[in-house]
C-alpha cells in the first residue's frame, strides 16, 4: 500500500515538474552574495517567480566575487554559461572588453521593448557602468561607497563631542591623538585601502585617477594618482603609524575586525558594511558620517565613486530567456525592490525614488548616517574625475598599490617612491591591456 | 632463477597499466598541453579575440623584475620548507623510535596533522597569529615581541613557512619512522658492542641506512613547498604584506584566476614546470649517487 502511495506522489511529482518546466523558461543567475546577502538575493528571486507565470530566476551562489567570474568565465567557454552573472566593479573593463560574450542592457531593453530610463538612476552609479555616451552595459545591483564610521563610547572617553564626526583629515589627526591618549589601541584605520585612500581620495578632491577620463575614453591610459596631494597625505598617514593614530589592519576588508572589536576608534569601510558594523557594536554606539577631506587640496569634497558589482548578461542563451531576462532587470531596479536591498543590507539604492520611498518610510531617522552613501554620492554632479574609473587589468594594479603601500606602511619606502613606482607597474598592465584588446 | 613475473597474454600487461595511463593523460598531459598552448596566446577572458603571439607572454615575464623577485623568494621559501622540515621530523622520527611507553600515543599525535588540508592550516595558523585576536602573538608580546604578519615581511614569510613545515611534518615522520624500524636492530647492537656511542651510531648507521629515505622525502618536499604549499599562503597571506609571500605558484593563480590573464598565468605555470622538472633531474642525477640502496 505505501509503496503504491510513494510510487503515486513520486509520479505525480515527476509531472508537476515536467509540467513546471514546459511553461516556465528558467533563467540562471550566477552571483556572489553569501550569508544574510544571499537570503536577500533569494527573496528577491523568489519575488519575481511569485510575480509573473512564465520565467523562473534560479540564483545561485558561486562564492567570491572572483570564484563567481571564473565559474562564469569557463562555463561561458563550455557553451553552458548562466544568462545572468555578477561581476565586481573592478572587472568591469574586462567584461567590456570581451565584446562577444556580453550583451550591453540598454540593447537587451530596446531588444525587448521593456521601458528603461536612464535618468532615474543616481548619477555616479549609472555613469560607472555606462559608455561615454551614456549607454548602461550592466545593471547595478549592489553598489555602495566608503563612509566614515566612529565609535561614539570611545569618542566621549577621549574627550570628543560624540556626536560630530572630524570633517577634515587634520581634525582625524587631532582626534585620534586623543583617543590614543585616552587608551584606545588604534586612531584610525581602513578598509580596501586602495578604493578608499586612493581612488575615492582622488573623486572626492576631483583629482584624476588616470588619463583620458579615469579610463572612460580608452584603454590607451595612464595612470595619475601619483600626484603631490596624495603623496602628501599618504605620507601623513604613514607618520601617524609611529603614534598609533593609524594603524594597518591587512587587505580588503580584513581591518573592520578591528573597527567592530572596539580596538580602533574610527573607520572607513563600505556602506555595505553598515547594517554588519551597527549590528556588532549596536546602532547607538556607531557614528556614520562622510569621509574626511583636505580643505587644503580642494575647498569642498566633490562626490564619492561606488564600489560593488552589478549584474552582465551574456550571450549565447537561448533566444526565449532574455525577454525574462529584461523582465527581471525591470523589476530590479523597481523602487519598492531597491528601498527593500537598501535598507536590509545598506548598500545605496539605484534609483533616486528607492532614496525617496526609504526616507518617507522613516528608515533614516530609525538608522541615522545611513543616509549619508547616497548623499556622498549625490553631493555634486559627477565629474571626469568623480564618475568612475574604467581601468584594464584593474585586479592587478589594485594588487600593485596595495603591495606598494604595504611597503610605505612598513616603512620600507616614503610615500612618493612607493606611488610612483605603483604607477609605473601599473602603467605596464594598462599597456599589456591596451595591446591585448586592440 | 628468473625472478621477474612474465606474462604470457600480449595485451594483458597494456590492459592493467591502463587506468593509470589514461589518468596520467587526462589529468596531466591534456592540461598540461593546454597551458603550453594557452602560453603562446593573448586573449580576452572569455576566449574571444584570442591572438597568437608567439613568445611574447614569456619574453613579458622575463623582462619584469617583479618576476625573478618572487622566483627568487620561491626558491629561499622552498629551500627552508624543505630543509626544516625534513630535519624536524627525522628529530621527531628517532625521538619516536627510542620511546618505550605510550609510543602509539606519541605517534598518533605527530600523524594527525597530516589529515588538515593546507588551507585549513593556514587558517588554524592565522587565527593563533592573528595581529589583534591571536593567542602567540599575545604571548609573543608578553616577552616583549611585536608580531604583526599583516605588516612585517619577513614575520609573514616565517608564518608560512612554518604553517607549511607544520602541514608537512606528518607526512615526513611516517617515512621516517618507517624508514627507521627497517634498520636491523644487530647492526646497531652489534656497533654498540663495540663502544660506539648513540651519536656515532645514528651518523655512521642509522643515516646512511636511512639516505634513500630521505632523498625521497627531499624530492617529495621540494615539489611540496614550490606548488602544494599554495592553499597556506592562498587562506594566510595572500602574497603579501608588499611582495613577502608572492612564491610563483600564488602568482599563478592570482594572475589567472584573480586577474583573469590566462596567458601571462600559462606561461608561469609552463616555467615552473620546467623548474620542477629540472630541480627533480637535479636531485636524481647529484644526490641520488651519492646514495646506496
Amino acid at each position: 500500500m505505501s509503496r503504491i502511495l510513494l510510487s503515486s506522489v513520486a509520479a505525480v511529482a515527476v509531472l508537476a515538474s515536467a509540467h513546471g518546466a514546459a511553461a516556465q523558461t528558467e533563467i540562471q543567475w550566477w552571483h556572489a552574495m553569501g550569508g544574510n546577502l544571499g537570503e536577500t538575493v533569494n527573496a528577491l528571486a523568489d519575488q519575481f517567480n511569485k510575480s509573473q507565470k512564465d520565467y523562473k530566476v534560479v540564483a545561485v551562489y558561486k562564492g567570491s566575487y572572483t570564484e563567481t567570474l571564473t565559474a562564469a568565465v569557463a562555463a561561458f567557454r563550455a557553451k553552458q554559461g548562466p544568462a545572468i552573472v555578477q561581476v565586481f566593479e573592478v572587472g568591469t573593463a574586462t567584461m567590456m572588453a570581451a565584446k562577444g560574450a556580453v550583451y550591453p542592457v540598454y540593447q537587451l531593453m530596446a531588444d525587448e521593448k521593456e521601458p528603461f530610463d536612464p535618468k532615474s538612476y543616481i548619477g555616479p552609479v549609472y555613469a560607472y557602468y555606462s559608455t561615454t555616451d551614456g549607454k548602461l552595459l550592466s545593471m547595478p545591483f549592489n553598489s555602495s561607497t566608503p563612509v566614515f564610521y566612529w565609535n561614539k563610547e570611545e569618542f566621549k572617553k577621549a574627550g570628543l563631542d560624540p556626536d560630530k564626526a572630524p570633517t577634515t583629515w587634520e581634525e582625524v589627526g587631532e582626534a585620534g591623538k586623543k583617543l590614543v591618549a585616552s587608551g584606545v589601541k588604534c586612531g584610525f584605520t581602513p578598509q580596501w585601502q586602495t578604493w578608499t585612500l586612493i581612488e575615492n581620495y582622488g573623486a572626492w578632491h576631483n583629482l584624476p585617477f588616470a588619463t583620458k577620463d579615469n579610463g572612460f575614453g580608452g584603454t590607451d591610459i595612464e595612470l595619475k594618482f601619483n600626484d603631490p596631494a596624495r603623496v602628501k597625505f599618504i605620507g601623513m598617514l604613514a607618520d601617524w603609524i609611529k603614534d598609533k593614530r593609524f594603524v594597518y589592519g591587512g587587505r580588503e576588508g580584513k581591518s573592520t575586525v578591528m573597527f567592530t572589536s572596539g580596538d580602533c576608534a574610527m573607520h572607513i569601510a563600505s556602506s555595505g558594511s553598515a547594517s554588519a558594523i551597527q549590528a556588532a557594536l549596536g546602532v547607538d554606539k556607531v557614528g556614520i558620517g562622510m569621509m574626511p577631506y583636505s580643505p587644503e587640496v580642494k575647498a569642498q569634497p566633490q562626490n564619492s565613486i561606488i564600489g560593488g558589482a552589478t549584474l552582465w548578461v551574456l550571450k549565447d542563451r537561448p533566444k526565449a530567456e532574455y525577454k525574462g531576462v529584461a523582465q527581471f532587470l525591470t523589476f530590479l531596479s523597481s523602487a519598492p525592490v531597491q528601498a527593500k536591498w537598501h535598507q536590509e543590507t545598506g548598500y545605496v539604492p539605484i534609483t533616486l525614488a528607492a532614496y525617496k520611498l526609504t526616507e518617507e518610510s522613516g528608515f533614516y531617522k530609525k538608522f541615522p548616517g545611513r543616509d549619508i552613501a547616497v548623499k556622498q554620492l549625490t553631493l555634486n554632479p559627477p565629474t571626469e574625475n568623480s564618475k568612475g574609473l574604467r581601468i584594464g587589468n584593474f585586479v592587478q594594479i589594485r594588487d600593485v598599490e596595495d603591495e606598494e603601500l604595504e611597503s610605505v606602511w612598513s616603512g620600507k619606502k616614503d610615500a612618493k617612491s612607493a606611488l610612483d613606482e605603483a604607477v609605473k607597474r601599473g602603467n605596464e598592465l594598462l599597456r599589456k591591456f591596451d595591446s591585448a584588446n586592440k | 632463477m628468473e625472478k621477474r613475473v612474465v606474462f604470457n597474454e600480449r595485451w594483458l600487461p597494456y590492459l592493467l597499466v591502463a587506468p593509470q595511463m589514461i589518468i596520467t593523460l587526462i589529468f596531466f598531459f591534456w592540461p598540461s598541453a593546454q597551458a603550453m598552448w594557452q602560453s603562446v596566446l593573448v586573449e580576452d577572458a572569455f576566449g574571444g579575440n584570442s591572438k597568437f603571439v608567439w613568445f611574447e607572454n614569456f619574453v613579458s615575464l622575463l623582462s619584469d623584475p617583479n618576476y625573478y623577485d618572487s622566483a627568487r623568494l620561491t626558491l629561499i621559501f622552498s629551500a627552508l620548507v624543505a630543509s626544516i622540515g625534513l630535519a624536524v621530523s627525522l628529530l621527531l622520527a628517532v625521538m619516536a623510535d627510542r620511546i618505550l611507553r605510550g609510543a602509539s600515543i606519541y605517534k598518533t599525535i605527530l600523524i594527525w596533522p597530516y589529515a588538515v588540508a593546507p588551507a585549513v592550516a593556514g587558517v588554524l595558523w592565522g587565527f593563533l597569529f592573528n595581529p589583534s585576536v591571536g593567542i602567540v602573538v599575545w604571548l609573543l608580546h608578553g616577552i616583549g615581541v611585536d608580531f604583526n604578519y599583516v605588516m612585517n615581511g619577513n614575520q609573514a614569510l616565517l608564518l608560512v613557512v612554518f604553517a607549511s613545515v607544520w602541514a608537512q611534518v606528518s607526512y615526513n615522520f611516517l617515512f621516517f619512522l618507517a624508514g627507521l624500524q627497517s634498520i636491523p636492530k644487530s647492526l646497531i647492537e652489534a656497533a654498540a658492542i663495540d663502544g660506539a656511542g648513540p651519536t656515532r651510531r645514528f651518523w655512521d648507521i642509522v643515516f646512511p641506512l636511512l639516505a634513500p629515505t630521505g632523498f625521497f622525502l627531499l624530492v617529495i618536499n621540494t615539489l611540496y613547498a614550490l606548488v602544494g604549499t599554495f592553499g597556506v599562503v592562498a587562506s594566510l597571506t595572500q602574497g603579501g604584506p608588499g611582495q613577502a609571500t608572492n612564491i610563483l605558484v600564488y602568482k599563478v593563480w592570482n594572475d589567472g584566476f584573480r586577474g583573469q590573464d590566462l596567458g601571462s598565468s600559462s606561461a608561469q605555470s609552463v616555467i615552473l614546470m620546467l623548474l620542477m622538472i629540472l630541480l627533480t633531474f637535479v636531485q636524481f642525477r647529484f644526490v641520488e649517487r651519492r646514495i646506496h640502496y
